[in-house]
């Protein structure tokens, strides 16, 4: 489903001054797995994340990005999402006067226009998304309300966790979508999640804690230190860096 | 990047461009006392009018341009300009839609503008005005049943003189300005209501204004009386063909609500706004104000301004009467090499009056957005209270912002809240719906739009689709 190649990006600071972020990233992630990437602050995990999404100011500089064959370093970030990419974001913004409800109508028949699919009448839509509300607890008065415009930390992960399961994508990247939830939400986020768990669709989850991952369950978890993926292992390491941190690994990077 | 695709975006073709041709009586370049004798002639006007159009010109001739706004055109030539131009007609005007030219009803088909009562905007009275003149007004026997009067100016002056005489320059005096004295003396028509106490008028009442002769200035002349516990909603719309010269709109309108009477006020402003270059396009100089001179009355302004080479309006509000209510709701968006110079002016004069400024300013190309306005409490105004927000957002490196607060306050139970914004639009609200599969197109629409809620909202329920879908034509190829 995923797969990247030797990725290295950088990007450029105001005094043009250029920071590598990313520096060689393998990874491949077959349909129907759930990948987990974990590291520390700063390693690059949300730019990877941001990278794939075809967020514009990193530089690629090397290597390659392939989603379910089709090369992502040509797409524009919108055909990245209807092809069927979905990045639900560490920090989602908020979008003053935009309507919910309305905002995820033009995403869902916008990506549906793509599949080539009619797109969903008013009161389809409706009652899809009431279904969907409840999978993830949240209130349907969050349909009214702008797009993430006064929601609480928790009520904006959620909002993000809606939207994926509406879109339907056959990549979902979860950054830190669990940090800032209480346990209630969690359990809904990973319900959400795990009803979207299916042969054909893969899973990355970037997480610092062990905790998600017991409710939904990875079968691989890497490493990421400084840009690089130093180790990955089975869901036992995920406990293992749980326990001892990331120190221990510290070998395994390569300098620069 | 981003920057590049904006660009391509905000770029779609005015599509109200085209020429009508109709065989039309028009004047001579050139003005001259001689000149308005004969409009005041043609129009058979009582002589106040004539005595009072005297009176502005003469005024006007000690008067020049004013220079103060943040805008940039080279000196208009007054001799140059055609003051009256009207399709030709059997007589006196259309006493029906028969007699109407069916160019003219064709012409505002095309604009979306069915004259025919039955027509796509069923329920709105409709008064257009073509070139100088007012062609048709639809809807005039149910107005009449409940007491509205709703005709042209120039039917008006015919028919309730008394009302004119009372109520013409009452709020914008002749004296006011240059572009008042000059409208003042030359006007030729334009949209008269009066709703009678205890009415709510049964319908939106709307004029259309359209600029079609060449090298023509438009001024035309809107006064609107609601007399006690009445209360109506009234939307202006303009267009003009595209052509390569300026050409001037000069309009001043005036409200009038007495006790306990609402009047609200919604322009969707679609001028030509000139090519991408700046060739071309309407100078959009208008005078625009409402006196609150009875207790508990409300005057509500909504514009929507997206056309027009130079836009140079303030439409304020007088709060004459004890408790009465100033709204200010304005969206100007300037794309290209546009210019917009707008705000208000709200005078609390009575104890305890109100008012709200609402101001969203989107500049994108090269186009000039500034904000202006008043805030003055005069002594007597005890508890006077004003809410002001202005927030600006700018498409790109090339456009600019620019905010004027002027706040005078000789009352000090006087309470005035003032705050303004600028910012760009933003790189991740872009990339978060373009995630999401939205188009950049969509996208920079759909922020926009969320930007201008509030005003929109606003909006009469039919014209706020409108005014959605003309900012999103506006903004085409907008962004860089
Ligand atoms: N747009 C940017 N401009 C400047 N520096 C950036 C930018 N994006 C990322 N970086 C830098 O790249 C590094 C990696 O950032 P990134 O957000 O990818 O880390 P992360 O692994 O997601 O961290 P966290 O766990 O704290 O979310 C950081 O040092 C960050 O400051
Ligand atoms: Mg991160």
């Amino acid at each position: 489903m995923l797969k990247i190649k030797n990725l290295h990006a950088s990007i450029q600071d105001e005094k043009q001054k250029t920071k590598s972020i990313l520096r060689g990233i393998d990874l491949h992630v077959k349909p129907g797995e759930v990948h987990a990437i974990m590291g520390p602050n700063g390693s690059g995990k949300s730019t990877l994340a941001n990278i794939l999404a075809g967020r514009e100011e990193y530089q690629i500089t090397q290597g390659e990005m392939w989603l379910d064959g089709q090369n992502l370093m040509d797409l524009p970030p919108e055909a990245r999402a209807t092809a069927g990419l979905f990045l639900a974001f560490q920090y989602p913004v908020e979008i003053p006067g935009v309507n919910n409800m309305y905002f995820l109508k033009a995403a869902v028949n916008s990506v549906r226009k793509q599949r080539q699919l009619p797109p969903l009448d008013a009161m389809d839509f409706l009652t899809l998304i009431k279904s969907k509300m409840k999978e993830v607890g949240m209130d349907e008065k969050f349909l009214n309300r702008a797009v993430n415009e006064g929601f609480s930390g928790g009520e904006k992960k959620r909002n993000e966790i809606l939207q994926m399961l509406m879109l339907e994508p056959k990549l979902a990247i979860l950054d830190e979508t669990d940090s800032g939830l209480d346990i209630d939400a969690l359990q809904s986020v990973a319900k959400g999640v795990n009803s979207l768990r299916d042969p054909n669709r893969s899973i990355v989850v970037v997480t610092h804690y062990q905790r998600l991952l017991s409710y939904i369950v990875p079968d691989v978890v890497h490493v990421m230190v400084k840009g690089q993926i130093i180790k990955s292992g089975g869901k036992e390491l995920a406990l293992e860096l749980e326990e001892k941190g990331y120190g221990w690994l510290n070998e395994n990077v390569e300098q620069v | 990047m981003t920057n590049q695709y904006l660009k391509q975006i905000v770029n779609k073709n005015y599509q109200y461009g085209f020429i009508t041709a109709i065989e039309s009586e028009t004047f001579a370049p050139g003005l001259s006392e001689e000149v308005i004798r004969q409009i005041s002639k043609l129009k058979n006007e009582p002589e106040f009018m004539l005595a009072w159009r005297l009176k502005a010109y003469q005024h006007w001739l000690t008067l020049s341009p004013p220079k103060w706004a943040h805008v940039n055109f080279p000196e208009i030539d007054y001799q140059n300009i055609i003051y009256y131009s009207a399709p030709k007609v059997k007589k006196d005007g259309p006493k029906s839609l028969e007699e109407v030219d069916p160019k003219l009803l064709e012409t505002y088909k095309k604009l979306g503008i069915p004259l025919h009562e039955q027509g796509r905007l069923a329920g709105v009275a409709v008064d257009a005005v073509f070139d100088s003149v007012s062609v048709a007004t639809t809807f005039k026997t149910k107005l009449a049943e409940a007491g509205v009067i709703f005709c042209s100016f120039s039917e008006a002056v015919q028919e309730h003189p008394e009302l004119v005489e009372k109520y013409l320059g009452s709020v914008v005096p002749y004296r006011d300005n240059f572009f008042a004295a000059l409208n003042s003396a030359v006007f030729s028509d334009g949209s008269f209501v009066y709703i009678p106490a205890g009415v709510r008028c049964p319908m939106e009442l709307s004029t259309y204004f359209r600029i079609n002769a060449a090298n023509t200035g438009q001024f035309e002349r809107t006064l609107i009386i609601a007399d006690r516990d009445s209360h109506v909603s009234y939307l202006e719309g303009c267009t003009a063909p595209m052509r390569d010269e300026n050409q001037l709109h000069a309009a001043v309108v005036e409200l009038v609500a007495l006790d306990n009477a609402e009047i609200k006020y919604s322009t969707v402003q679609n001028w030509y706004p000139g090519d991408e270059e700046g060739r071309g396009g309407i100078y959009n100089f208008v005078t625009k104000r409402g006196a609150c001179r009875g207790k508990h009355s409300k005057i509500s302004w909504t514009q929507i301004e997206t056309g027009s080479a130079i836009t140079w309006k303030y439409p304020s509000v007088i709060l004459q009467g004890d408790h009465s209510v100033g709204e200010f709701y304005s969206v100007a968006l300037t794309n290209h090499r546009q210019q917009a110079d707008t705000g208000t002016k709200m005078i609390h004069m009575g104890k305890n009056t109100r008012s709200t400024i609402i101001s969203k300013g989107i500049s994108a190309g090269f186009g000039q957005n500034t904000y202006r306005g008043l805030v003055r409490v005069l002594p007597q105004a005890q508890g006077a209270r004003n809410f002001t927000q202005c927030e600006s957002l700018l498409l790109g490196d090339t456009c600019g912002a620019h905010t004027f607060p002027y706040i005078e306050v000789k009352n000090p139970t006087a309470k005035i809240e003032h705050e303004a914004y600028t910012s760009k639009i933003g790189v991740d609200q872009l990339f978060y719906c373009r995630q999401r599969g939205l188009s950049m197109e969509d996208a920079v629409c759909m922020i926009v739009n969320g930007f201008c809620k509030r005003v929109f909202n606003e909006l009469p329920m039919e014209f706020a689709v409108e005014a959605q879908k003309l900012l999103e034509v506006s903004l085409e190829g907008s962004v860089g």
